[in-house]
């Protein structure tokens, strides 16, 4: 592991202000906040990820969970998985995000795991944590070593010539279907960016995951006031019962009224170069009956677009029997 | 016999040490240790290579297999993925901290009871993680344990009687 200054953040501002230095807040930033360092120090032992100096935050007051006024809930970028996904109101009111995190990692991790880096988290293509191996998305350029090599875990919606890695993560995948809202502040001020806006498509630059810049801390994620009525669910297929990423997974948050769909939010894990909210599924379900071929055009409609390797064409299948059964499961009582 | 450019480097790598090393203090079983440690240094390097306190072990240094899992402030975590230097003023617990060979832990006690290991390399990982369960929000049946107990890997696969000493004290705890 390379050398790095340890600094603690007393305040917000003094934290933005150090990390703007970084010449990118991507791949090969220079400062980098920490704070679970779940992934951030599991790639620092790997070389994957060399940054100068890391500006501790996990003494920041960003560990709060609060109902808004209207219903729905505030979660702070330092709250760790677990007490977010036990959190009585997220229990109650938005399952699916609850059950996507506990559907990930092991109790240790969730135990140090935030928000705001799960947000974060990075890819388990196994050519981008090796540095032996060529990546676009570590080594900008040096070519692409799983569209031709072992690719089986790998995206199937959402890749380019340059790279097909998965965004790895259960929580961004219940958080797209939950429609949330990300906070950060930097050197400019606050704004406030929709999940379905936050990571980019790898296209030509795969070594930019979000659209954070120098500076940038995520500050805080709301969550709309969960629609009346409705039913989530998170359904996660891999090869292991527990403690493994997703093969396919999905999550569905879905209003039925008179045997009728009235409002469906559909997102994809594991499958994905990003959480992948699929806007097609959703207009095939909209106002149609809880009826099991209606589910099948949706989960054509959501891998329509599926461009798999040689070794991960099994997945468009499993993804959208995974979607299918997700939908059973979530309207079986409706 | 030490050569003196054999010496020299040697004066010079204790020299680099010593300038990157930071001041530490960690509180660790009850007990302060102020330190000084490279900030690379792991929390499970500090408690192995530092306090020698050995019963933390390491399997991947990934946070894969749980072998290293202390508690800090109550919380299960994996030791691996912490810089040590991140956990000042925090109360770090070590299996070391949670019973004596005179006066066991009621799940060292039911480990021992239920056979509930074989080469016992991961026993340590295995009972820091089964004593924060007690504490935290899992259901009753067996495949909630099995699910808590996730990340903590066993190669010898002791898992059944794992399960087994972990259920027998939770139902002597209630």
């Amino acid at each position: 592991m390379k050398n790095f200054a340890l600094t603690r953040a007393t305040d917000s501002a003094n934290a933005i202000a150090a990390a703007s230095k970084a010449t990118t807040a991507q791949q090969g930033a220079e400062f980098r906040f920490i704070a679970g360092g779940t992934t951030l120090i599991d790639l620092m032992k790997l070389n994957v990820e060399q940054p100068m100096t890391l500006i501790d935050i996990n003494r920041l007051p960003l560990d709060k969970i609060e109902a808004l006024p209207d219903g729905g809930l505030t979660i702070g970028a330092g709250v760790r998985n677990s007490d977010l996904a036990f959190h009585p109101l997220v229990r109650k009111d938005y399952a699916v995000l609850s059950e996507a995190i506990l559907s990930g990692a092991s109790a240790q991790l969730r135990n140090m795991a935030t928000t705001a880096g799960n947000l974060l988290q990075r890819t388990r293509c196994m050519y981008f944590r090796e540095t032996n191996m060529p990546c676009n998305k570590r080594e900008p350029g040096s070519g692409c070593a799983a569209i031709t090599g072992v690719n089986r875990s790998l995206a199937i919606l959402g890749t380019s010539e340059h790279c097909i890695a998965t965004n790895p993560s259960d929580m961004n995948v219940a958080m797209a279907a939950l429609e949330a809202v990300i906070y950060v502040r930097g050197t400019k001020g606050e704004r406030s960016i929709p999940i379905a806006d936050f990571h980019v498509l790898p296209g030509n630059t795969p070594q930019r995951e979000t659209v954070l810049e120098p500076g940038d801390l995520i500050t805080h994620v709301t969550l709309p006031p969960s629609a009346p009525g409705s039913r989530s669910l998170y359904l996660k297929l891999r090869d292991r019962a527990s403690y493994e990423f997703a093969l396919a997974s999905a999550a569905v948050v879905i209003t039925a009224s008179g045997g009728k769909i009235t409002r469906a939010r559909i997102a994809l894990g594991g499958v994905g170069t990003k959480p992948w909210r699929s806007v097609e599924a959703e207009n095939e379900l909209n106002g149609q009956s809880l009826d099991e071929a209606i589910f099948r055009k949706a989960a054509d409609a959501a891998l329509r677009d599926a461009k798999p390797q040689s070794q991960n064409g099994f997945k468009v299948e499993l993804a959208k029997r995974c979607l299918v059964h997700a939908l059973k499961l979530a309207t079986q009582h409706a | 016999m030490t050569s003196a450019s054999e010496k020299s480097a040697k004066q010079s790598a204790e020299t680099s040490e010593a300038k990157e090393a930071i001041p530490v203090t960690l509180a660790v079983n009850g007990k302060k240790y102020d330190l000084r440690i490279d900030p690379r240094t792991t929390l499970l390097d500090c408690l192995r290579e530092h306090l020698h306190l050995t019963g933390s072990k390491k399997g991947c240094d990934h946070g894969q297999c749980g072998a290293c899992t202390v508690h800090i402030n109550g919380r299960r975590v994996n030791s691996c993925l912490c810089f040590a230097a991140m956990h000042e003023g925090e109360e770090i617990t070590t299996i070391e901290g949670i019973g004596q060979p005179e006066n066991l832990h009621a799940v060292q006690a039911a480990f021992v009871t239920h056979d509930a290991y074989q080469c016992g390399y991961c026993t340590s990982g295995q009972i820091m993680s089964a004593v924060a369960l007690l504490e935290e929000p899992c259901g009753a049946d067996d495949a909630d344990v099995k699910e808590f107990m996730s990340g903590n890997i066993c190669r010898c696969g002791a898992y059944q009687n794992i399960v087994a000493a972990i259920q027998s004290a939770r139902q002597k705890k209630e």
